[in-house]
């Protein structure tokens, strides 16, 4: 059997504040599979951004190990996890983060640019990722011309465009209305299903149950994980 | 990231923000355009001093009596006793490295000629004067040393003269009435333009100074065979200064002036004088280039101010950027190639400025104006400079921006 997308043993994070320590992620030891569709819940100060954080190369634990797709994160330098962000993980957003004044497909290629790949092949890419997300005639709009849930598919192409084995998800639908939660929610359910790894981070228990595990976080330890 | 996407991304963020980017870039535009503007002046300043100093003859000394002094009350230049014939023949044989020696007297005269006349300054000189001058007839001929000697009415008129007497007909050999003597026009002289103070150098007849003396002008000037000036052309390669402090010593014998007494007279080298008036237009140039450095560095902190402000905003994008996997060298390149771009923007502009103020100020003041090719490169290259110094502590700042921070970033 493969060994697992992610493996964390003892996962700590700890941050200075002032004159004290947060523990922010307390001795976190969990797997995730590949192809697994992963929501991570709990109340704020929970930790469960610690762990997203890491998760997603953003961060490096203050101890512990963190395996993410065979190689150890926390012995990573900067550079290199610039470079492992952007081959293996795709971002997702609560404010989708997309470029004002920039068409859906240049921001939908923005990746690409880091990983020195040429404009043609960019664009391409780019195209065929919107395309998948159901933005196939929106190519040259701008954000400010796109709905909520047209900017958060902009975001879902872009987190997509370089091909990543995750998908992290960082309240993807704290800024949408119920019926563009389900739209996008369903883009989620179908990417699952081709194959990727979806986590996602979220406090609502209609979203949580679209995925079929959920970890529960409470001052820095996972409380629950039930599938 | 490859240049090219950089820098259309930089010029997109640059057009966005407008009007922030021109008021960003003025600083440039105005120190670029200052530069160049200042640079061309002087430059066109310099050169038409040259050719100035190529025109009047680059070797030629000027030797003027001075002021007389009686009791301790000193006279105004010239009051002194005046130089003769005869000092012009003593400096002609007695200086070492002289090539032409001529003595000037001369008045203002009218000059009448069937139906025309036109009054100018009649110039009294020897037959040397030409070569001192460096300055010949275009047709004609000059009048020789027998002419001289022997006081014949002959002149030679200047172009500005030959027009306005003759009009398109040819003067030569034709019979002027100078004051009231008729005398025979024998040449007309080469054009020699304005004068360095400016002017027309081309409106003046020239006699022998023996017909001037006698027949023109008329003076009683208490020595026998007066001239105002003496004109003495230097061999080239003859220490200038040697042969000024010869003149000197020889016109203070002949002029009996007690040792330890002030001379009564000047010799002055034009050139000298022109090269001293150059220095001090380079002087004025180093004056204007500090004020371009000045301005240049208070436009690199309007750059680098704008930077900020613009690294500040765009906190999230740069937050972004690093997660979607951009290194912080990445980052750090993107804000350089901004500032670089806003710069060089301002600096292509400030060039512009620049080449039509100087032609602007060159209308107005009627100065040459030199625009070397080099300015281009020169203005250019200040811009990146500027661009790359105040841009990278701002690039920097936006290089070390915690991707996590970045994105939480309101």
């Amino acid at each position: 059997m493969a060994p697992p997308l992610i493996e964390c043993r003892d996962l700590t994070r700890v941050y200075r504040m002032g004159g004290g320590e947060v523990r922010a992620l307390d001795g976190v030891s969990v797997t995730i599979e590949e192809g697994e569709y992963v929501a991570i819940m709990g109340a704020s100060g929970s930790g469960k951004s610690t762990f997203m954080n890491l998760l997603g190369a953003l961060d490096r634990p203050t101890s512990g190990s963190l395996r993410v797709a065979g190689e150890a994160i926390e012995t990573m330098g900067p550079d290199q996890l610039a470079a492992f962000r952007n081959r293996t993980i795709g971002f997702v957003f609560q404010q989708f983060n997309l470029l004002a004044r920039t068409s859906a497909e240049d921001n939908a290629a923005l990746p690409l640019i880091y990983s020195g790949m040429k404009a043609a092949e960019r664009k391409e890419r780019a195209r065929a990722r919107l395309t998948q997300v159901g933005l196939g005639e929106r190519m040259d709009h701008h954000p400010s011309q796109l709905s909520g849930g047209q900017q958060q598919r902009v975001a879902i192409a872009r987190a997509l465009v370089n091909n990543p084995r995750i998908l992290l998800a960082d309240e993807p639908t704290g800024a949408l209305d119920s019926q563009t939660t389900v739209e996008v929610l369903g883009i989620f359910d179908r990417l699952n299903a081709d194959g990727i790894t979806v986590i996602l981070v979220t406090h609502e228990q209609d979203v949580a149950a679209h995925a079929r595990r959920q970890i529960i976080f409470r001052d820095g330890r996972i409380v629950e994980d039930r599938r | 990231m490859n240049l090219m996407s950089a820098i259309s991304v930089a010029l997109l963020a640059l057009r966005v923000n407008l009007l922030r980017s021109v008021l960003a870039m003025l600083g440039i535009i105005i120190g670029v355009s200052a530069v160049i503007a200042m640079v061309s002046v002087t430059e066109g300043a310099k050169r038409a001093m040259e050719e100035r100093i190529a025109s009047f003859g680059a070797n030629l000394l000027v030797i003027r009596p001075g002021s007389s002094a009686f009791g301790g009350r000193r006279g105004g230049a010239g009051t002194a006793t005046f130089m003769t014939d005869a000092d012009v023949e003593a400096i002609r044989s007695e200086i070492p490295g002289i090539v032409a020696v001529s003595g000037e007297m001369s008045g203002s005269q009218p000059m009448v000629v069937a139906g025309e006349n036109w009054t100018t300054n009649v110039q009294g000189v020897h037959s040397d004067y030409f070569e001192a001058r460096d300055w010949f007839v275009e047709s004609g001929r000059a009048f020789t040393p027998a002419e001289v000697r022997s006081g014949a009415r002959v002149i030679m008129i200047g172009q500005t003269v030959a027009t306005e007497l003759f009009g398109a007909a040819d003067p030569l050999g034709q019979t002027v009435r100078v004051g009231a003597v008729p005398m025979e026009v024998i040449g007309i002289m080469a054009p020699k333009g304005q004068s360095s103070w400016g002017s027309d150098q081309d409106d003046t007849v020239f006699a022998p100074i023996t017909t001037t003396r006698a027949r023109l002008l008329g003076y009683q000037l208490g020595v026998r065979d007066p001239v105002f000036t003496i004109y003495a052309e230097v061999a080239p390669g003859t220490n200038v200064s040697h042969a000024v402090a010869d003149i000197e010593e020889l016109l203070r014998i002949r002029r009996n002036i007690q040792p330890g007494a002030e001379d009564d007279f000047s010799v002055n080298n034009l050139a000298e004088f022109i090269r001293a008036r150059n220095e001090t237009e380079t002087q004025l140039g180093v004056l204007l280039a500090a004020a371009a450095v000045i301005s240049l560095l208070v436009g690199g902190i309007g750059i680098m101010n704008i930077m900020l402000v613009s690294v500040t905003e765009r906190t999230r994008e740069i937050g972004l950027r690093l997660a979607v996997g951009a290194r912080r060298a990445d980052v750090r390149n993107q804000f350089l190639i901004e500032s670089v771009v806003l710069c060089v923007t301002g600096g292509i502009a400030g060039m512009a400025i620049g080449v039509a103020g100087a032609y602007g100020i060159g209308n107005l003041g009627d100065f040459p104006v030199s625009i070397h090719p080099a300015i281009a490169g020169i203005a250019i290259g200040a811009a990146v400079f500027v661009g790359l110094f105040f841009g990278f502590y701002p690039a920097h700042r936006a290089s070390r921006l915690d991707p996590i921070e970045a994105l939480r970033f309101e």
